[in-house]
């Protein structure tokens, strides 16, 4: 997987990656045959008919001389295929929100007794994780072999690898929802999957970080740009809090169930370490990268200043990975780590902002572009949701004011307002950017569905968070209301009725939320299925070097 | 275990802490303020202007 | 310094390194001292690990994500505390692999619901949680009251349990499932259950069918159990091991 294996290995990995599928099916197949665990059966059937696919298809490529690796074009196949897998996942991730929501809000309708799989308990992680890990997993690569590539001036390294890359992390995503539905979870918040997708899970990371960091070690730039910084942090301190957090016994190797291999406060403290700073890493670093690439090029200004994103990157990662404590406020583990937490996520503010206002700037003689360009639009409101929730988030990390947010909606408004906004808007901008580029297109299908895109969802962002905002911070001070004869106001139940009107306010914005996507789906189906610009029609042979030249 | 105790642990930890960060903090301060730098900088926020959305790897 | 630096930019192996050395720290200075301060866990009395019923109840509430909406941790609030009991302490959680503290409120707080209702509340809000609480968002879990436990990997979840760290004896694995079907069944006696896992173990028919032990026996088996191990009759909350 080295770079200077690069130059005739395609066939050669491929063979390797075809053994490698054939092998990895006989063991799923015999794991499978063995074991007598219906739950651990369904992951093994999972695996091997992934395995005998890819094993196929290999076979049938190799067999016609396929997987040619030339050096001289960009590897866009496999960007592409994360940009229809993104849009996919975005899709479903966000339709699984709008039923647990539809769940809360009208239980009696959208709750099946007779199908237990279906209740909210198994839904939330697939919707969290749908939305989280494959939506925005799915962005984050696709993005990052962009620019790689782009800013590296080099074709992705590892031949089959970034396939092997794409494709593992589908196989992935596959397993954990289907776990979900069918009950297999480690309980642990964003992090359900169980261990024989962990491992999976583990395997795939590693190649996606030796294909990244080959690939930058083939740069012709003597610099490498900070967009990759970013990734770079996300790609690796992502591997070191999942390994981390994931280190569980399964009951038996044929079975399906392991157990944490810590217990109580520990664990705990693992967990919300790993929880943060998947929101930190996975969720903020990554995605900052997206900015630092995308606002840029489609603003056609420089970075506004460098030297901040240098002290940004630097500051950020330091201080991220201290703030996990302050989802642990008044419980029993130790104040001291409660204060370091709280310490730390006040001071995350700082670099926080520094990022936003370098993301900001950088439109800074291009203002107009926000009244023409609704892609700009959605990217500059992306970085102002990031500012807002990067206050929100301090603030609600000061344990007097936790103590009320703590337990509450406050926290899932807080949330979305940082996935919806911030998330989900610089990942559609870079989409709307990327798409024209890679099927080689003038433009989008159509600017007034991004215009409707754009205005649907922002109007369901503010819904959706206003909305939890109210329910939140309502119950919060409902449980905590004493009648004047020092009784509790409210039971428990009083709370809940309470929050009805805010649930379906919530079901609407997500709605809005959801068809704005769809919209996107669409504007981005009629884009491909555009002709292509005269300019950039590809064509096979010589011609293609030296319209490249020209 | 006895020295270990929960007052060293959180003078350690919270002290320790902030003097660390604000050594890392200079020292990435410095690095991006040092004026040797200024001009590869400038070349760097300028970078993904210069790029291609071809899928020709350019030079 | 700044030298260093530069090279770091160029160098893609060194920023690796600086990035994991930056990330790597600040969870270790975290992190590990938990696992070796004394005071992180306090000491109890009554604190004993589940009996096979109850882990195979843990297992299943695990299963169906009823940490996404119930907390498994009081807080020392003044409100809390009135509403759900004493305040939750580490040692109370210290045989909990995973731990299940949660992190949102959508139903109330569970850390003591052991007792606080009948079995027979229990199966009927579970089956239906409209029939007792027309206000409720909860999902219907009826379908636990048919499906028999799966009682065939229970020695395996013991024996799992015992390497990370539960302190369950071998004579507690080999007889998990004899346990386990003891404390289902009123009227099993002399099994052992109650010398291995304390007097106070409760032994009853959960879901109110003899017939056959299900799902709905297991996980009701652990709600009724939650939060009434610790003796706060000797527990000193304001002795100075215990304020941290």
């Amino acid at each position: 997987m080295t770079a200077d294996t690069q130059q005739q290995a395609s066939p050669a990995n491929a063979v390797v990656l075809q053994i490698l599928m054939g092998v990895l099916a006989l063991g799923a197949l015999l794991a499978t045959a063995f074991s007598p665990d219906p739950l651990f059966r369904l992951q093994g059937w999972i695996f091997l008919g992934a395995f005998v696919v890819a094993c196929g298809v290999l076979t049938i490529g190799i067999a016609n001389g396929q997987f040619q690796n030339d050096q001289g074009k960009y590897e866009d196949g496999v960007v592409r295929a994360g940009v229809i897998a993104t849009l996919f996942w975005a899709a479903v991730g966000m339709l699984v929100g709008v039923v647990i929501a539809s769940q809360l809000a009208w239980p009696r309708i959208f709750y099946f007794p007779d199908f237990g799989w279906l209740n909210f308990g198994r839904l939330r992680p697939l919707h969290t994780s749908g939305v989280v890990f494959a939506f925005g997993g799915n962005a984050l690569l696709c993005t990052s072999f962009y620019v790689v590539q782009r800013t590296c001036r080099a074709r992705l390294a590892g031949g089959l690898a970034p396939w092997f890359v794409f494709w593992g992390y589908q196989l992935f995503i596959a397993l954990a929802a289907i776990g979900y539905l069918a009950g297999i979870t480690e309980g642990r918040e964003y992090a359900e999957p169980e261990w024989i997708a962990d491992i999976w899970l583990t395997v795939v990371w590693v190649a996606y970080l030796l294909v990244f960091l080959g690939t930058i070690w083939k740069r012709k730039e003597p610099h490498i740009y900070v967009a990759n910084w970013f990734y770079l942090a996300m790609i690796v301190t992502v591997a070191m809090l999942h390994i981390v957090n994931n280190i569980s016994l399964p009951i038996s190797f044929l079975n399906h169930k392991s157990y944490s291999a810590f217990a109580g406060v520990q664990d705990a403290l693992t967990q919300w370490w790993y929880g943060h700073n998947a929101v930190g890493f996975f969720l903020t670093a990554g995605f900052l990268a997206i900015m630092y690439y995308f606002v840029p090029k489609r603003a056609e200004r420089p970075v506004y200043s460098y030297r901040l994103s240098i002290v940004h990157f630097w500051s950020l990662i330091f201080i991220y990975i201290w703030a996990g404590p302050h989802h642990l406020h008044y419980t029993a583990l130790p104040q001291w780590t409660q204060t370091l937490g709280m310490t730390f996520s006040v001071m995350l503010w700082m670099p926080s902002w520094g990022g936003m206002i370098n993301g900001l700037m950088t439109l800074s003689g291009a203002w107009d572009k926000l009244r023409t360009d609704p892609v700009i639009r959605m990217m500059t409101v992306a970085i102002a949701f990031y500012g807002m929730s990067t206050f929100e988030g301090p603030l609600m990390s000061i344990r007097t004011v936790n103590a009320l947010s703590h337990y509450t909606d406050w926290t899932i408004g807080h949330v979305h307002s940082g996935a919806l906004g911030w998330v989900g808007f610089i990942s559609f901008g870079a989409i709307y950017c990327l798409v024209p580029w890679l099927w080689k297109k003038e433009r989008m299908y159509s600017n007034t569905l991004i215009e409707w895109h754009f205005w649907i969802a922002t109007i369901g962002i503010l819904l959706y968070i206003a909305a939890m905002w109210v329910s939140g911070i309502m119950e919060g001070l409902m449980w905590r209301e004493y009648t004047p004869q020092g009784f509790l106001a409210y039971s428990f139940v009083e709370t809940v009725a309470a929050k009805h009107i805010e649930n379906v306010i919530r079901v609407i914005g997500g709605l809005m939320y959801l068809s704005g996507t769809l919209i996107m789906v669409v504007n981005v189906w009629k884009t491909i299925a555009m002709p292509s610009s005269v300019r950039q029609v590809e064509s096979s042979g010589p011609a293609a070097a030296l319209s490249a030249q020209a | 275990m006895s020295s270990l105790n929960y007052e060293t642990v959180a003078r350690f930890a919270q002290q320790g802490g902030t003097v660390y960060f604000g050594v890392m903090f200079l020292a990435a301060f410095v690095y991006a303020l040092w004026p040797k730098h200024r001009e590869a900088f400038q070349d760097l926020a300028r970078l993904p202007l210069e790029d291609d959305e071809d899928d020709h790897v350019g030079a | 310094m700044w030298k260093q630096h530069g090279k770091l930019e160029r160098h893609s192996l060194l920023l690796v390194l600086g990035i994991l050395v930056v990330v790597a720290i600040g969870g270790l200075v975290e992190i590990t001292p938990l696992f070796f301060l004394e005071s992180t866990i306090e000491k109890v009395d009554g604190m004993r690990p589940y009996t096979p019923l109850e882990q195979a109840g843990r297992d299943i509430y695990v299963r169906e994500g009823c940490y996404l909406c119930h907390s498994q941790m009081i807080r020392p609030l003044r409100d809390e505390v009135e509403r759900y009991g004493h305040y939750s302490l580490a040692a109370e959680s210290m045989y909990d692999h995973p731990f299940q503290w949660g992190s949102k409120r959508t139903g109330p707080d569970l850390a003591r619901v052991g007792g606080k209702y009948s079995d027979a509340w229990h199966v009927a809000h579970l089956t239906d949680p409209r029939s007792v609480v027309p206000e409720s968002v909860m999902p219907p879990y009826a379908f636990l009251a048919k499906k028999e436990l799966d009682e065939s990997d229970i020695q395996l979840k013991l024996a799992a349990l015992t390497r990370v760290g539960v302190p369950y004896t071998k004579a507690d694995i080999a007889n998990a499932k004899a346990d386990l079907e003891a404390q289902a069944d009123a009227t099993a006696s002399g099994t052992g259950l109650h010398q291995r896992y304390g007097a106070k173990v409760i032994q009853r028919d959960y879901d109110g069918n003899p017939d056959k032990i299900t799902e709905m026996d297991a996980l009701i088996a652990y709600l009724q159990m939650l939060g009434g191990l610790v003796d706060f009759r000797t527990y000193k909350a304001e002795s100075p091991e215990n304020m941290r």
